[in-house]
């Protein structure tokens, strides 16, 4: 049991599954009680039957001690005495109610004409996503490539770009709105700003980790400064840039929700803020449940393609089983995989 | 004359075929000529002067070790033939022509594994002829005549990850002599070994010199390193980093490990001591005897 608590060192591979799966179970766990255990919280009383009161009707929360004060006022009264049963607000469905609304919110149709069915709205979200963070990578890798290798390109851009990093993206909403109208651009472009300029640092950062003993040892091979950029640093950097890639996409999905609801709201955030008007809280609970498996599904998928695409960071062969296994134990193996020690001399 | 008898052997007395050798070895043409190299460091409030003055010539296919106390520059003299670093005075001729920069004429091992870890061990290798401008297959077929040089055939298609410190070693050996240069520069490249691995590493070097068409200039601070491998030993003065003699070694070739215990590797073991560390004897005894008290008759 000590060597549950030793301090970096790794847990034997069972503990290693058991963690994560109480990891998510201990938190259904407490869900659950809150839900199920009327003694724990449910400071509410859903009507059953009102009885002699005559502003309750069946299916409405009232307040416990408003409740208590009505059926003794409508007993005294000789009246019939409601019924009903403990429950929680509103805003906090119970697990079966969110896990089945998993389901209908699939099939439900769209309440308003013109509004969206759920898969419809998530491919919206999804495709700002992707395209925002398709443009940011296209300028923020070779820019921040070009910024780590050469400290021409280093002092000419980041110095700025750490000025326009601190500016947070959404401040930026009202004028994106201006220049490209309300519908998609605005929330691209927002995602694009929260995310670029991040970008150019995080991978410049990485590619200044490249061992400078693998460049000159590829110097003494005879390689031009050409030869160097694209044979070494980029090689070397790829499965660092990889791992950055995975984790600046899920800050793009923190910008999603900012950008969605900029100019004309949209996509999943439209969806979620609609059900909340109409007060079907376990929809919102369920969607934003959805974002959560996409976010973990993608990380864990990317992850495990960037042990097979980079396998001399990992040489050991990995199978379909242990990517299941994975899901559970290893977040982010690449990152913890040794790397080359350098074991230069000072000179 | 009888008083010679009893002298200790000199390192500068050699034998007729050693004699001869040495006599071939300078008759060579000059591959690296090394003229009058300084460097010098700005420091904080001043500047430190890492080498001064140093000078030498490297024949053909000469095998010469340098060697020197820690701090004497020696790092620093490689790291300017390799063209890594600028001289501040000085310059450094390859066949004639001067040093500016690195060049694929001079291969380099350094003591640090820098294999590139993206790339099998036969990519390694290929990776300096495909500089050169040669094509994929003609490439290959060179790495693998290198990799069998080295014995590492085998292994062509493993990750450097996967291979021992010795093994990398000898895969960095093959890559810096695929690009077939005049002069293979080496940075104590066994300094990171295991004894046991070290000493088969030399005996690999030596075979490997024999049956290829290099000049090594080898930096350690191995004595024995030195003795066993080195036709000549070039020992630099510390502080600052200077020329202090270059020795002819005595031994015979070709190097056996039982000629460590033998009369000439003797003699130079102990000139080499009495140039590199001096004092050491005499610092032993002024070591102060604190803990005497505690240790007891236990130990002698």
């Amino acid at each position: 049991m000590r060597d549950l608590f030793a301090i970096r060192k790794e847990l034997p591979p069972a503990w290693n599954r058991i963690l994560g799966v109480a990891a998510f179970a201990l938190p259904l766990l407490a869900w659950c009680v809150v839900s199920y255990v009327p003694a724990v919280w449910h400071p509410l009383v859903k009507i059953d039957k009102p009885g002699g009161v005559s502003w309750f009707s069946p299916g409405l929360l009232v307040d416990k001690p408003v409740f208590r004060e009505e059926s003794a006022r409508a007993v005294a009264a000789g009246r019939a005495r409601p019924t009903g049963e403990p429950a929680n607000p509103i805003f906090l469905p119970a697990p079966d109610k969110v896990a089945r609304a998993l389901y209908t919110a699939f099939t439900t149709p769209p309440r308003l004409q013109g509004e969206q069915w759920l898969y419809q709205s998530l491919w919206e979200s999804i495709k700002t996503i992707i395209y925002g963070f398709a443009i940011s990578s296209a300028i923020g890798v070779p820019l921040g490539v070009l910024c780590g290798s050469y400290a021409f390109w280093s002092r000419l851009t980041e110095p700025f770009v750490d000025f326009v990093r601190y500016m947070p993206a959404p401040a930026f909403g009202a004028l994106s709105v201006a220049v490209l109208g309300i519908y998609d651009a605005p929330k691209v472009a927002i995602i694009v700003i929260g995310t670029l300029f991040q970008q150019i640092l995080v991978v410049s950062n990485t590619v200044r980790k490249v061992d400078p003993a693998l460049l000159e040892a590829a110097q003494t091979l005879g390689a031009s400064r050409r030869s160097l950029l694209l044979h070494v640093i980029v090689p070397w950097s790829l499965p660092d840039l990889y791992n950055d890639m995975r984790i600046l996409l899920g800050w793009a999905w923190t910008y999603l929700i900012v950008a969605e609801v900029i100019g004309v709201s949209s996509g999943i955030t439209f969806f979620i803020n609609q059900q909340a008007k109409y007060r079907m809280f376990e929809n919102v609970y369920a969607a934003i449940l959805i974002i959560g498996f996409i976010g973990l599904g993608t990380d864990q998928v990317l992850g495990f393609l960037g042990r097979r695409i980079f396998p001399w960071k990992n040489p050991r062969p990995s199978r379909f089983r242990r990517f299941m296994l994975e899901l559970f134990t290893t977040a982010r193996t690449i990152d913890a995989s040794p790397s080359e020690p350098s074991e230069r001399s000072a000179a | 004359m009888d008083t010679t008898f009893f002298m200790p052997p000199s390192y500068l007395d050699q034998s007729e075929a050693v004699a001869e050798r040495f006599r071939r070895l300078r008759a060579r043409p000059v591959v690296m000529d090394v003229r009058s190299l300084g460097k010098v460091f700005p420091t904080t409030g001043g500047q430190t002067v890492a080498l001064h003055d140093v000078s030498f010539q490297v024949h053909r296919r000469e095998f010469m070790c340098v060697i020197g106390a820690s701090g004497c520059g020696k790092s620093t003299l490689v790291r300017i033939l390799a063209g890594l670093e600028v001289p501040t005075s000085g310059s450094v001729l390859v066949d004639g022509a001067e040093v500016r920069g690195p060049g694929a004429d001079r291969g380099m091992v350094f003591q640090g594994y820098t294999l590139f870890p993206w790339l099998t061990v036969k990519k390694n290798v290929m990776f300096g002829p495909m500089q050169r401008g040669l094509s994929e297959s003609a490439a290959d077929v060179e790495a693998r005549q290198w990799l069998a040089l080295v014995g590492l055939e085998a292994f062509a298609d493993h990750f450097p990850v996967q291979l021992s410190g010795g093994m990398k070693q000898r895969v960095a050996i093959a890559r810096a002599l695929a690009n077939n240069p005049r002069i293979l520069l080496m940075d104590e490249p066994f300094g990171a070994l295991d004894a046991q691995t070290r000493a088969q590493m030399q005996h690999y070097l030596l075979q490997i010199w024999k049956n290829v068409d290099v000049t090594i200039v080898f930096i350690t601070h191995d004595l024995d390193e030195a003795i066993y491998l080195a036709d000549r030993i070039l020992v630099l003065k510390a502080h600052p980093g200077e020329v202090r003699e270059m020795i002819e070694v005595p031994v015979p070739r070709p190097r056996l490990p039982s000629q460590f215990g033998g009369t000439e590797f003797g003699a130079v073991r102990s000139r080499l001591e009495e140039l590199i560390h001096p004092k050491s004897e005499a610092m032993l005894d002024e070591l102060p005897m604190i803990r005497l008290a505690q240790a007891g008759d236990d130990v002698e």
